[in-house]
């Protein structure tokens, strides 16, 4: 069983993180363009000798800054998984995945059983004879996982390994990692872009901002109430942050109210910092102010409207505090009807009872 | 034909005045060639021990090009501590350098009294004017060629295959005859076949440092050189030899690098 716990400082990054995931469980990293995940990754791994930190797996030390232990990429059994899949060109696929037996010293015949094992185990058995360049890249990255799992490795590091694949492909290789990922108590840290992966591989969440933590949780809580910009724009739901007052009202930081109803497991209580959660599909759009019911109104500027399979998106500007801009999705109908344009001002509404408040 | 896109017409004709440059020599020592002795100049006595004498030392400079151009050419792509960048230019200085003054520049190294020679001398060691001192003259000129064409290669390949190697439990040394060499074999292959056409060649370095004496040191081109005061038919057909030499590795090199693309 394999526990990683890490702790690292790497300053010409901006990364100062702490973090453990548990043996068995599949962690997803979260986060912008350079906030510091592969640097996390690199460092777990070995290529990188953090600042200050330590790195354990089970109960073995593989970085220790404290103590100037530094135990060699190489002597880690910590896997990494590239969105490229690497494969050695001049090496059959077979030979490709003897490597890792064979460089800690095994001999032919026992490295080329393990390279048989491991491609049954990835459904690539046929691919055995074949050279990385006549494969797909599906069948590529299968070969890759196949290689990384044939080293045994404790820590299993996963770098957006299904962002170069086409869709079908991409769904394929999903399946596999879900049956392969996690298996003898291995721990998987996996950074992502993709939803999807979020949803059907990862059991926590890790959302990274500017090299630090900014929410870790639950998979799906996470999903469903996201407390970071980046993860709320990959859920794709709307959060505006304020603070309760009386009667289930979000003040927002820029004064706007927000009336909803409190979670029902975890009610936000009066002067917290709360969230108002709701879907984009509950946001109402006007050009003119809105009379009736509705007492959730607010202005913005449009910003980006997209098509999605279900209509169009409208997304407005940024909120006030760096928040992503609050989306909604409306029919084709009511586009064609509201002939909107990039920079506009709108009405948006939604009904109180589409609004979750949850503590921040 | 067809036009290539964003090319003048006009610029073909600096380009075939560029290519007649370099091939009107060529056709001009094929001209003067006496054609029916051309066997029996290239194969007298004293061609034959020069050519040999020339096989012999290129392929012993090709070899000592690859066992420490390789290494180098590596350090240099992959590290990027402030020594290599300062020893950088040096180790390709050798390019730009007349061969005469790399000459003398091994001769106050290796020479009786140079730097090191003196010491090597008193150890019973000379090297001077030995053929010794012609591999290691050719060497010294055709070393930056193996080591650019390579670092080159190592540098576009990058190091990421390395890196993954690392993670599947290799070690520096296995990376690096299992990852890193085999990947590397194409440039290799043009490197050194580079670094013998230039040892092949070399001349000035040799002169100054190693002298010319007959099967020891009197490579080909020293040969031609000798040969051109005494029997200028000779010297003609040797250097058509050297061309012929000289045709066949860049063509070798040629057809492997149109076979990778």
């Amino acid at each position: 069983m394999s526990e990683l716990r890490l702790r690292a400082v790497v300053a010409d990054r901006g990364v100062d993180l702490e973090f453990s995931v548990a043996a068995g469980e599949v962690v997803a990293i979260l986060g912008p363009n350079g906030a510091g995940k592969s640097t996390t990754l690199h460092v777990i791994a070995g290529l990188l000798r953090p600042d200050d930190g330590l790195v354990h797996v089970g109960n073995k030390v593989l970085s220790d800054t404290a103590t100037g232990i530094f135990v060699p990429a190489h002597a880690r059994r910590v896997g990494l998984l590239l969105q490229d899949p690497l494969l050695f060109p001049h090496l059959s696929v077979a030979a490709n995945v003897a490597f890792a037996p064979r460089s800690r010293g095994r001999g032919r015949r026992v490295a080329r059983q393990a390279a048989a094992h491991w491609l049954k185990q990835v459904d690539a058995a046929e691919l055995a004879d074949r050279r990385p360049r006549q494969l797909s890249g599906g069948q590529a990255q299968r070969v890759a996982i196949a290689r990384a799992l044939a080293a045994e490795p404790d820590v299993m590091l996963l770098d957006e390994p299904l962002a170069g694949l086409d869709v079908a492909a991409a769904a394929a290789i999903r399946k596999l990692l879900r049956g392969v990922l996690a298996g003898n108590g291995r721990s998987a840290l996996m950074v992502t872009h993709d939803l999807l992966d979020v949803l059907t591989l990862a059991d926590r969440v890790l959302v990274l901002e500017s090299g630090h933590i900014v929410e870790s949780g639950p998979a799906a809580t996470v999903v469903a109430v996201p407390r970071s910009h980046f993860a709320a724009r990959l859920a794709g739901v709307n959060v505006v942050s304020g603070t309760l007052d009386d009667g289930g009202v979000v003040r927002a930081d820029r004064g706007a109210r927000w009336y909803g109803r409190p979670a029902g497991d975890t009610p936000p209580q009066r002067g917290q910092p709360t969230i108002a959660v709701f879907a984009p599909a509950a946001v109402a759009v006007y050009r003119d102010p809105p009379h009736g019911s509705p007492r959730n109104t607010v202005a913005v500027t449009v910003a980006e409207i997209d098509t999605r399979a279900s209509g169009i998106r409208i997304r407005a500007d940024q909120q006030p505090d760096g928040a992503p801009g609050l989306a909604a999705d409306i029919t084709t109908d009511a586009a064609a009807e509201l002939q909107l344009a990039p920079g506009e001002q709108v009405y948006f509404s939604v009904k109180a009872q589409e609004i979750t408040l949850h503590p921040a | 034909m067809s036009q290539p896109a964003g090319l003048p017409r006009w610029i073909y004709l600096p380009a075939a005045v560029g290519v007649l440059f370099v091939a009107l020599p060529l056709v001009a020592i094929a001209a003067k060639v006496q054609w029916p002795q051309f066997f029996s100049l290239i194969t007298s006595e004293s061609s034959r021990t020069a050519l040999l004498l020339s096989l012999r030392t290129a392929a012993a400079s090709t070899t000592l090009c690859l066992l420490l151009g390789v290494p180098m050419a590596l350090v240099l792509a992959r590290s990027e501590g402030w020594l290599v960048r300062l020893v950088r230019p040096f180790v390709l200085l050798p390019l730009v350098l007349p061969p005469v003054v790399g000459g003398i520049a091994l001769l106050y190294t290796f020479g009786r009294l140079g730097l090191i020679g003196q010491y090597l001398d008193a150890a019973g060691i000379r090297i001077a004017f030995s053929t010794t001192a012609v591999v290691l003259a050719q060497t010294f000129v055709s070393l930056p060629f193996l080591v650019i064409a390579l670092e080159g290669a190592a540098r576009s390949a990058g190091d990421r295959y390395e890196m993954v190697a690392t993670t599947l439990g290799a070690r520096p040394t296995t990376v690096w005859w299992r990852v890193s060499l085999p990947l590397l074999a194409p440039g290799l292959v043009s490197g050194a076949v580079l670094a013998f056409a230039r040892a092949l060649g070399e001349f000035g370095a040799t002169l100054t440092f190693a002298g010319s004496r007959q099967g020891v040191t009197r490579t080909l081109p020293l040969e031609i050189y000798l040969e051109r005061e005494s029997d200028a038919d000779a010297a003609v057909a040797l250097s058509l030899l050297l061309v012929a030499v000289g045709a066949v590795v860049v063509l070798a090199v040629g057809v492997g690098r149109l076979r990778d693309e």
